[in-house]
C-alpha cells in the first residue's frame, strides 16, 4: 500500500475541516469498500480522515414516525436492532444478507450510500422506503440522491451524517445474490404505505431505480399473482458475466413475487 | 508527477498506537498505511493469523477487535489506536485447546489448516449470537470463509460440536 496521511477525526466538523487538506481526502468509515478499492489503485487518497469512532455518527433511534440511522450504524447493528425489526422489517432483513458476518460488522449505512454501488443492497431500501439522507450541509430526497453509476447528489467532502427512514405499514427485501460476492445480481425492496407500493431494485441497472410496472400491478392487487407475465424492457440493464440484461429483468418479476409471497 | 516526487522524497510518517492483544498490552510504531494483519504478523509475530487473499474475501485473516470479528487485511492497524483484540493465539495451547480448537480436530474439521484461523474464530463470533446454531445457521455464518481442501461439511459438523461443548462447559461453570 501506498504512504498517505491519517487523521482521527474528533467531530463532525473537524472531519469535514481535515478532509479538505488533502489532494484526495477521503473519509474513512468501515473501510470495507475504501481498503479493496485502495489495494486495488482504484483509488489512491493522499488524506484518510477516519470517521469511525464518532459516536454523534452511530445509533439508530426512533423520531415520531420516522427511524433515524446514523451514518457510521453498522449493518450488523441494523440486522440485529429491535427498532428496526419490528418498524421496518424490510431494512433488518436487507442490512443481514449484505456480504458475510465480517463485512456487516465492518460497513456501515453511510459508507454503503456514499459509494452507491450498482449492486449494493442499501439504495434499494433507501428509495424504497423514500429516505431522506442528512448530510452536514442540508437534507437530500431519496428520489434526488442517486444520479449514476457510483455517482450521488454528495459534493465532494459532503458528509452523510444519517438517513431518515419513514415508518410505512409493511416492507421487505429479497435478493438473488451473487453467490460468489453476496452483491445481489438483483434486490428487491417493497415498501407498502397507506397511499402507495413502492418497489425499488437494485443491481439490475447503473443504479437503484423504482419498477413503475410492478408497482402499478401490485398497487391493484398485492399477490404475487399480479406479477405473472410481466415483462420489463431491459435495454438499459447491466449486462456481465454472471447475468445478461434479460436474466436480469426476469429475475426481477421472479424476486419481486416471492418478496410478496412472504410479505403478505 | 508532484504526488510521486512527495513520495519518492518523504520520509513515512509513524504514529505510536496502543494496541491489547490477547490480554497483553503493547505501543507499537506503525505507518497509517500498515494493515492490522501485517502488524499482528510482522510486528508481534502472531502468525496464526493468515493472509490469504488480500481482498477482502477468503477470511483467512479473521480475528476479533472490541469483541466482534472481522477480516485484519481490510482495517488499517491504526484505525485500532486502544482497541482490544482476539487472535488464534489467544484461545488455547497446544496442551489445553479452547473446545472450540478440538471440535476441528476431533471432527476432521482441517485438512492443511490454512482456513482454521479464520474458521474458529468466525465460529466463535457465530457462538455469541447463537449458542445452540443450527447448521443452516452454521454454513450462512461461514459465508466470508473459505476452505480449498475440506468440502466444509467436517467444519460444519466440528462448529456444532465446539457450540455444544461450549455451552456445557458454561453450564458447568454456573452449576
Ligand atoms: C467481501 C465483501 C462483500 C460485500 N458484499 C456486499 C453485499 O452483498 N452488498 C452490499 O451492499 N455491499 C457489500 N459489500 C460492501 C459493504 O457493504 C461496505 O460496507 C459498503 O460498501 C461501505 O463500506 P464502509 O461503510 O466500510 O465505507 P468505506 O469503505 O469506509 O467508505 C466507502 C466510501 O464512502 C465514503 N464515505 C464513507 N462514509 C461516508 C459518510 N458518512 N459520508 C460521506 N461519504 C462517506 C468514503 O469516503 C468512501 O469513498 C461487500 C464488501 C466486501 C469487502
Ligand atoms: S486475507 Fe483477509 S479475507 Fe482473505
Ligand atoms: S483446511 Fe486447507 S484451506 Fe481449509
Amino acid at each position: 500500500m501506498y504512504p498517505f496521511e491519517y487523521h482521527k477525526a474528533q467531530s463532525v466538523e473537524d472531519a469535514v475541516a481535515q478532509v479538505t487538506r488533502g489532494d484526495d481526502g477521503k473519509f474513512l468509515a468501515g473501510g470495507m469498500t475504501l481498503i479493496p478499492t485502495m489495494k486495488q489503485r482504484l483509488a489512491s487518497p493522499d488524506l484518510l480522515v477516519d470517521i469511525g469512532q464518532l459516536d454523534s455518527l452511530n445509533g439508530i433511534r426512533k423520531d415520531g414516525d420516522t427511524i433515524v440511522v446514523g451514518a457510521m450504524t453498522t449493518h450488523a447493528t441494523v440486522e440485529r436492532s429491535p427498532l428496526v425489526n419490528a418498524h421496518l422489517p424490510g431494512l433488518a432483513q436487507l442490512a443481514a444478507v449484505i456480504g458475510d458476518p465480517q463485512v456487516r460488522n465492518r460497513g456501515t449505512l453511510g459508507g454503503s450510500v456514499a459509494n452507491a454501488d450498482p449492486a449494493a443492497d442499501y439504495p434499494a431500501a433507501v428509495l424504497g422506503l423514500n429516505a431522506s439522507i442528512v448530510t452536514d450541509k442540508r437534507t437530500i430526497p431519496a428520489e434526488a440522491f442517486f444520479i449514476d453509476i457510483f455517482e450521488t447528489a454528495l459534493e465532494e467532502h459532503e458528509i452523510i451524517t444519517e438517513i431518515r427512514f419513514p415508518i410505512v405499514k409493511n416492507s421487505g427485501y429479497k435478493k438473488f445474490p451473487n453467490p460468489a460476492s453476496h452483491y445481489p445480481i438483483v434486490g428487491v425492496f417493497i415498501a407498502v404505505t397507506d397511499d402507495e407500493t413502492r418497489v425499488a431494485v437494485t443491481g439490475a441497472a447503473g443504479f437503484v431505480f423504482r419498477c413503475e410496472e410492478a408497482e402499478k400491478r401490485l398497487a391493484a392487487r398485492f399477490d404475487a399473482a399480479a406479477l405473472e407475465d410481466m415483462k420489463l424492457s431491459h435495454e438499459d440493464f447491466n449486462e456481465d458475466i454472471h447475468a445478461t440484461a434479460d436474466y436480469r429483468a426476469h429475475l426481477i418479476a421472479v424476486m419481486a413475487s416471492r418478496l410478496v409471497e412472504s410479505m403478505r | 508527477m508532484w504526488r510521486y516526487r512527495y513520495f519518492l522524497t518523504s520520509k513515512p510518517v509513524k504514529q505510536t498506537i496502543t494496541l491489547t492483544v490477547n490480554g497483553c498490552e503493547h505501543a507499537i510504531e506503525v505507518e497509517p498505511r500498515e494493515l492490522l494483519v501485517d502488524v499482528l504478523r510482522n510486528h508481534l509475530r502472531l502468525t496464526g493469523t493468515h493472509v490469504g487473499c488480500d481482498t477482502s474475501q477468503c477470511g483467512a485473516c479473521v480475528i476479533h477487535a472490541n469483541g466482534a470479528s472481522l477480516k485484519s487485511c481490510t482495517a488499517f492497524a491504526i484505525q485500532f489506536d486502544g482497541a482490544e483484540l482476539t487472535t488464534i493465539e489467544g484461545l488455547g495451547q497446544p496442551d489445553k485447546l479452547h473446545p472450540m480448537q478440538q471440535a476441528f480436530q476431533q471432527h476432521h474439521g482441517l485438512q492443511c489448516g490454512f482456513c482454521t484461523p479464520g474458521m474458529v474464530m468466525s465460529a466463535l463470533d457465530l457462538l455469541d449470537r447463537h449458542q445452540q446454531p443450527s447448521r443452516h445457521q452454521i454454513s450462512e455464518w461461514l459465508e466470508g470463509n473459505l476452505c480449498r481442501c475440506t468440502g466444509y461439511h467436517n467444519i460444519v459438523n466440528a462448529v456444532a460440536a465446539g457450540a455444544e461443548q461450549a455451552a456445557a462447559l458454561d453450564t458447568d461453570k454456573t452449576a
